[in-house]
């Protein structure tokens, strides 16, 4: 099959997947509902596989689908599905039309077959071993939701409060500004430090991430050496041109000796029309194309040797960074939180380390954003993850969006009952930073934004008030943290549960119900 | 980095910008109606709606207070994300009645705002005022962005001589009150003047800066509500103001309309079982001369439905 239209539904399906997948990053509109995000990352392989894991079941499984196209097709999830893939093409093809070339300027490259492999085997081998750190960093979903929550969010809420100022000055209230409550350096550094390795690479040589870097681009690759479609080059009819070599962003076809190298090729078909004799074609034709051996790559023997360095040089940054809770005038007692408090839904955070590859969705889609990328808050294993920020927000007692939208299964959906009484962690009080004590009038503001009445005011010196925490009501949630007015060191503060349990229902005092209605008033 | 700086740097740097209005005193009402007969109407016995018509008759009508063409600020407490039973929120049903009087009076445009607690969005849509608003024609506006938000100075504060505005204070001709009833953890009551809280932007100040003294000097602010109605509906006796569920929650089907903010606050305070003395912000705005909290001299409509 030569048919242009080949190409034509591979573009299609890949702005449908890609478009859609964005959008769920960047919605800053809450227009999404976690029913139909789950449907936009259901085909997602790995957040699909790691959730078949966790749950045990047979509903998540997405990556099986993957499985059974890529047998069927080849690297379709790869020119299609992965919205990285498609970020690469769209970043190649802008760079394609700056240069003005009119042909494309790809050559054929020897596989780095060593470094490839290992870096498969890496997220593997760790993910046995219990942490989900490598899969986080390498999933090419994962790293697309956070190049688009990180940069493109902000861009459209850029966007939107131009416009939404623009018509605030004619007193038009259609649009509403977006505040972007936190920022956090470090794990944006990290991003921007993929986002710019992924797109050098891809402006430079198309889908040289996909076939040097990516994992899952690894094991489709191999798992397509089996694809009954695949394309290939008919011996008879090709003239070793090169015209489909320099059309093909995979750098996968050795025209010279006739070859293609179907672990690399992600079934674009841009090389099916280049050919001036139908020399190349897409066809049914397990097990038909040649191979040859290739040279190893000396040079990345040690990759892994090193990688394992760096990993643990991190270890040790980890084991010095202070927690500290932030703000900006002084208060007397230094708070330092010993357990990071992570996502309800996420049982523990050693069970949620494991399972989150970080991909953000939930931190897009929480109302409050309250959840925020971590640094090494959780130690190194779990880099990038989202925590509870309560300078930036505080869970929302009645929302439970995070568990519904988590795609890996890392944030488990909870009933909204339950979810109200899973507590993540427990309130602490500093009376020695609380306005009370130290200016000696009424605050309050913990317990006021308490959603349980764990925070409660009980009397103190004169008529005053002050919080008292009642842990077995507190559910961890943050909003007294984040009320607190006391800088810079809060009065009342969140400190994580390592397992979450079930904090007691607050069934206090019922108030008499009976009201005389037809009373004179009191006044 | 707090946040605001991150806002204000690099790409959003244009977005954040509002040009320069010019926000007067635009406060003084120019009403040349006969002055209403009563002080305060205080109403119980029937639905909230219901309640507003009759309670709103005893002044004349919304048009005492509301001419043709002008713009109207409504402001509900809208604080919570919570359902109506719950006693966290104005009832939706009283807000959207008060925007269709306004408009029969001939108002312009019925602006409805609250700088919420919880997340806005969740707050507006589950406390069912979106709807109210929307089904009453109102335009329903964020208070939960800073760039909103206007700095003014309050001339007579003690403890709070400055504070940021919401725009539409600034903006409208004609400001309405709307508080609920409910008891309040730090401030024993919410009511009119602890309703004001959701006008500004840094609240966490007048938390640090002796509350009560703070909730006082913003009600001597000149960009004062021309009328006050309390919702009290459903009464929270306990865990205020956020409550923790209907168990928290009082039907006392009642409802109060004053233009006198501390009178407005005081007979709410008695409604409770309370003495207005007990709460420090009714008796320091008494003292200030922002109104009266003595009742016994007022002229009051009491009606039993």
């Amino acid at each position: 099959m030569n048919s242009p239209l080949l190409r034509k539904i591979r573009i299609a399906l890949s702005l449908v997947f890609f478009i859609a997948t964005t959008f769920l990053f960047v919605d800053i509109f809450n227009l999404i509902t976690p029913e139909v995000s789950n449907k936009i990352v259901f085909l997602q392989f790995v957040p699909s596989a790691l959730k078949f894991i966790a749950l045990v079941s047979f509903t998540t499984f997405g990556f099986l689908v993957i499985f059974l196209l890529t047998i069927l097709f080849g690297r379709v999830y790869c020119s299609s599905i992965c919205p990285l893939g498609t970020f690469q093409d769209v970043v190649n093809n802008i760079s394609g039309r700056i240069k003005r070339e009119k042909k494309r300027r790809f050559n054929f490259l020897k596989e780095l077959r060593i470094l490839r492999l290992s870096l498969l085997a890496l997220p593997i081998v760790v993910f046995i071993f219990g942490s989900a750190v490598a899969i986080n960093l390498l999933d090419p979903y994962s790293i697309y939701g956070r190049f688009a929550g990180n940069f493109f969010r902000p861009i459209l809420a850029g966007i939107n409060n131009l416009f939404s100022s623009a018509l605030d000055s004619f007193k038009v209230y259609w649009l509403s500004p977006f505040e972007i409550h936190a920022f956090h350096v470090i794990p944006f550094a990290i991003t921007f430090a993929f986002f710019a390795l992924v797109f050098v690479m891809a402006w430079k040589k198309g889908r040289l991430y996909c076939n040097t870097i990516c994992p899952v681009g690894t094991l489709l690759g191999y798992i397509s050496k089996l694809s009954l479609f695949r394309v290939v080059i008919k011996e008879e009819e090709c003239l070793s041109c090169g015209a489909c070599a320099r059309e093909c962003k995979a750098s996968c076809i050795d025209s010279k000796n006739k070859t293609i190298d179907v672990t690399r090729c992600v079934d674009c078909f841009n090389c099916l029309t280049s050919c001036p004799t139908e020399g190349i074609t897409y066809t049914f034709s397990f097990g038909k194309n040649k191979e040859k051996s290739e040279e190893v790559n000396n040079s990345k023997r040690d990759f892994l040797t090193k990688t394992s360095l760096y990993l643990m040089s991190f270890s040790a940054i980890a084991a010095q960074v202070e927690k500290k809770i932030k703000a900006t005038k002084p208060s007397t007692v230094q708070i330092f939180r010993k357990i990071a408090v992570s996502p309800p839904g996420s049982v523990s955070v050693d069970r949620f380390n494991s399972k989150c590859t970080a991909c953000h969705l939930c931190v897009s889609a929480c109302p409050t954003q309250v959840l925020q990328p971590s640094f090494l808050e959780y130690g190194f294993t779990g880099m990038l993850q989202p925590r509870l920020d309560n300078i930036a927000g505080f869970c929302n007692f009645e929302c439970k969006v995070c568990g519904d939208v988590c795609p890996t299964g890392a944030i488990l959906p909870l009933e909204l009952e339950k979810k109200k009484l899973v507590q993540l962690g427990k309130a602490k009080f500093i009376e020695d930073n609380c306005i009370v004590k130290t200016e000696k009038t009424d605050c309050g503001a913990c317990s006021e934004h308490c959603p349980t009445k764990a925070v409660h005011m009980i009397p103190y010196e004169g008529k005053l008030v002050i919080p008292e925490v009642r842990e077995k009501y507190c559910i961890g949630c943050g909003a007294c943290e984040y009320a607190c007015p006391v800088t810079p060191y809060k009065a009342i503060y969140v400190e994580g549960n390592s397992i979450h349990i079930a904090a007691e229902k607050n069934t206090e005092l019922k108030v008499e119900k009976n009201v005389n209605l037809k009373e004179e008033f009191p006044f | 980095m707090k946040r605001r700086d991150f806002l204000k740097s690099g790409l959003l740097a244009g977005a954040t910008v509002t040009l320069p209005g010019v926000y007067g005193n635009l406060f003084a009402r120019t009403s040349s109606t006969t002055p209403p007969a009563y002080d305060l109407v205080a109403i119980k016995g029937g639905e909230p709606d219901a309640m507003f018509d009759e309670a709103i008759k005893q002044f004349g009508g919304i048009k005492t207070f509301v001419k043709k063409n002008q713009k109207v600020l409504i402001k509900p407490n809208i604080g919570w994300d919570a359902i109506p039973e719950r006693g966290a929120n104005t009832h939706p049903k009283l807000v959207s009645r008060v925007i269709k009087h306004c408009f029969d009076a001939g108002a312009k445009e019925v602006y409805v705002f609250d700088h919420t607690c919880d997340d806005w969005k969740r707050s507006y849509t589950n406390s069912g005022i979106e709807k109210a608003v929307k089904d009453a024609s109102g335009t329903l506006v964020t208070g939960n962005s800073e760039s909103m938000y206007q700095e003014v100075s309050i001339k007579s504060g003690k403890r709070l001589t400055q504070a940021k505005v919401h725009e539409l204070v600034l903006d409208t001709d004609v400001f309405i009150n709307m508080p609920i009833l409910k008891n309040h953890g730090s401030t024993k009551l919410s009511l009119c003047m602890k309703n004001m809280m959701g006008v500004v932007w840094d609240r966490g100040y007048w938390h640090k800066n002796d509350l009560h003294q703070c909730i006082a000097d913003y009600s001597t602010y000149s960009k004062k509500p021309v009328l006050n109605v309390i919702d009290a509906y459903y009464m929270m006796k306990q865990n205020g103001p956020r409550g923790v569920s209907t168990d928290d929650v009082v039907i006392m089907k009642s409802q109060i309309l004053a233009t006198d903010i501390v009178a407005a606050d005081a007979s709410a305070a008695k409604m409770f079982g309370m003495d207005p003395v007990d709460v420090s912000y009714i008796k320091y705005a008494d003292a200030m001369g922002v109104g009266k909290m003595d009742l016994s001299k007022m002229n009051i409509k009491r009606i039993i439905l």
